[in-house]
């Protein structure tokens, strides 16, 4: 597999609302993402975590900055699993597929590659929380973007299937080496994923801290030094939090 | 002590081992036995008031007079044509509304500007009742097809082309920004995202824009009588002409009939979308 495309934000703004009523979600926020480089995003709410990703995905556009991405349309995982409730789970799987031209048989090879060949014709409905975010997971593989924007995207899980899908990504990430920015609030998950953990300061949101994480993998959550770091992070985001920013 | 508090585990049957397994038959007969109690129930009210003496039984025949000509009448040609030349206009007239309707309500669900400008409108149609068209339509085709077709479309295009525009007003918008995340634009993003996800709306629309085209199809039926071709309105004006009671309410029954025909045919579509798309169990 080639090398996977960086990401890269110099100076990025961005303001909701109008006049008086504006609010400044991002001020002049920079970062890089190297190639192939797990990157997790951690911040308390309002620090403009699912802003970037939705600038960094093309959806929304931001006011000042710049933005590299490589030429590359990100993929863009949701903190629901946001399938179609109408397509079965190879049916989704297949919809970026269709949408770029690619073979739809790639759908089968990705479900079982997330653990679910044996329910490739379930509708979302059928399936519990968590083979629905798998399925999201499959789906976004299949955009074969090789960049991967992951808003916390197992935040609404039980400890026990989110684990699970901590390890599965794990796995994916060391076979294809995509490059991922994942956002999260919660310091544990981004030490058990990231290579790099990026405190956002909030209101409006810059990187107020950085934390590179050199701890073997595959990880486990329960590991002690990985237990430690992910104190320190959460003592820097409680610390922003009490200064107001 | 331990021994006294220790719960007492009983197994539990499944719900499948409670109530007996009912068999095809035993199933359709539950479902079925409401209706035909609801059906039983009516003829003996209908009964009643015939018995009482209210109305002659030339002007109002019971039951069992009625469902025998109706049987008589099946048996004759001219109930079949008549028949269907009002399911052919039925059919007909809802599928240039169900053509009419998906483009008017395409077009001002994608428009800011024709919604502003037409959607009042679309809605003051829909509540406008179709007969009123009659008069206009008679003067623009006069007695013709077209008067007909043109009074069915008017009535059932309006509720067609909003149950489209609420349908894809109400797409979930995480599901459209997952379609611009995976490269949907424009048509794509349309026929992939919006157009499935407003279907079960569409599909309500599509039902009540049916219920107004039957209702506009009689009415014109019975205003607007082509040359001397026999359809159910125009029966039932002949039958009040000559005074006949019974074909009269025999002609009604079917009216009623089909429209609960085709209610059920709209209900079986209608499970299938809600379960496909996860809104029924």
């Amino acid at each position: 597999m080639s090398l996977a495309h960086p990401i890269t934000v110099d100076g990025l703004s961005k303001a909701y609302g109008r006049g008086r009523d504006q609010v400044l979600a991002l001020s002049g926020l920079s970062l890089q993402v190297a190639p192939g480089e797990f990157v997790c995003l951690v911040g308390a709410s309002g620090s403009g975590k699912s802003t970037l990703l939705g600038l960094v995905a093309g959806l929304d556009q931001a006011m000042l900055g710049s933005l590299d991405t490589g030429g590359v349309r990100p993929a863009l995982m949701f903190q629901e699993p946001a399938l179609m409730p109408w397509l079965s789970a190879r049916q989704n799987v297949e919809l970026p597929l269709r949408l770029r031209g690619g073979p739809r048989s790639e759908a089968v090879r990705l479900l079982e590659l997330v653990g679910l060949a044996g329910f490739a014709d379930r509708l979302p409905h059928e399936l519990s929380g968590g083979m629905r975010q798998r399925v999201a997971l499959a789906r976004a593989l299949a955009q074969d973007a090789d960049i991967l924007l992951m808003d916390e995207p197992f935040a609404a899980l039980d400890a026990i299937t989110r684990d699970d899908l901590h390890d599965e990504l794990e796995r994916l990430w060391l076979r294809r080496r995509m490059t991922v920015l994942f956002v999260t609030h919660n310091a544990r998950e981004a030490v058990r994923l990231a290579g790099r953990v990026l405190v956002l300061s909030s209101r409006p949101g810059r990187v107020a801290a950085e934390f590179p994480v050199d701890l073997p993998r595959p990880r486990r959550i329960e590991n002690a030094d990985l237990g430690a770091l992910a104190a320190r992070i959460g003592d820097t985001l409680r610390e922003l939090v009490r200064d107001g920013g | 002590m331990a021994a006294e508090v220790g719960l007492r585990v009983q197994p539990v049957a499944a719900l499948s081992d409670l109530e007996p397994r009912a068999g095809r038959g035993q199933a359709a007969w539950r479902a079925a036995w409401p209706r035909l109690a609801a059906v039983a129930l009516l003829f003996a009210a209908w009964q009643a008031v015939v018995l009482s003496g209210w109305k002659p039984d030339y002007i109002l025949p019971g039951p069992v007079a009625v469902l025998s000509r109706l049987g008589g009448e099946a048996r004759t040609g001219v109930f079949y044509q008549a028949l269907a030349t009002t399911g052919l206009r039925a059919v007909g007239g809802f599928a240039l509304a169900l053509a009419a309707g998906s483009g008017v309500g395409l077009a001002v669900a994608s428009s800011k500007t024709l919604r502003s400008a037409v959607g009042a409108l679309l809605s003051g149609l829909q509540s406008m009742p179709s007969i009123a068209w009659f008069p206009l339509a008679i003067l623009l085709f006069g007695l013709s097809e077209a008067a007909i077709t043109f009074v069915v479309v008017l009535g059932a295009a309006p509720a067609i082309a909003n149950g489209l525009i609420s349908g894809l007003d109400h797409v979930p918008p995480l599901l459209l920004r997952y379609g611009r995340v995976a490269g949907a634009r424009g048509f794509a993003l349309y026929r992939h995202v919006a157009l499935p996800a407003a279907l079960p709306a569409f599909y309500a629309g599509l039902k009540q824009g049916w219920a107004f085209a039957w209702r506009s199809l009689l009415a014109g039926e019975l205003l607007v009588t082509v040359g001397s071709r026999p359809s159910l309105g125009a029966r039932l004006n002949f039958a009040r002409e000559l005074g006949d009671a019974e074909a009269l309410m025999a002609g009604m029954l079917v009216v009623l009939l089909v429209g609960i025909l085709v209610d059920a045919l709209f209900g079986l579509g209608g499970r299938w979308i809600r379960r496909r798309w996860g809104l029924a169990e």
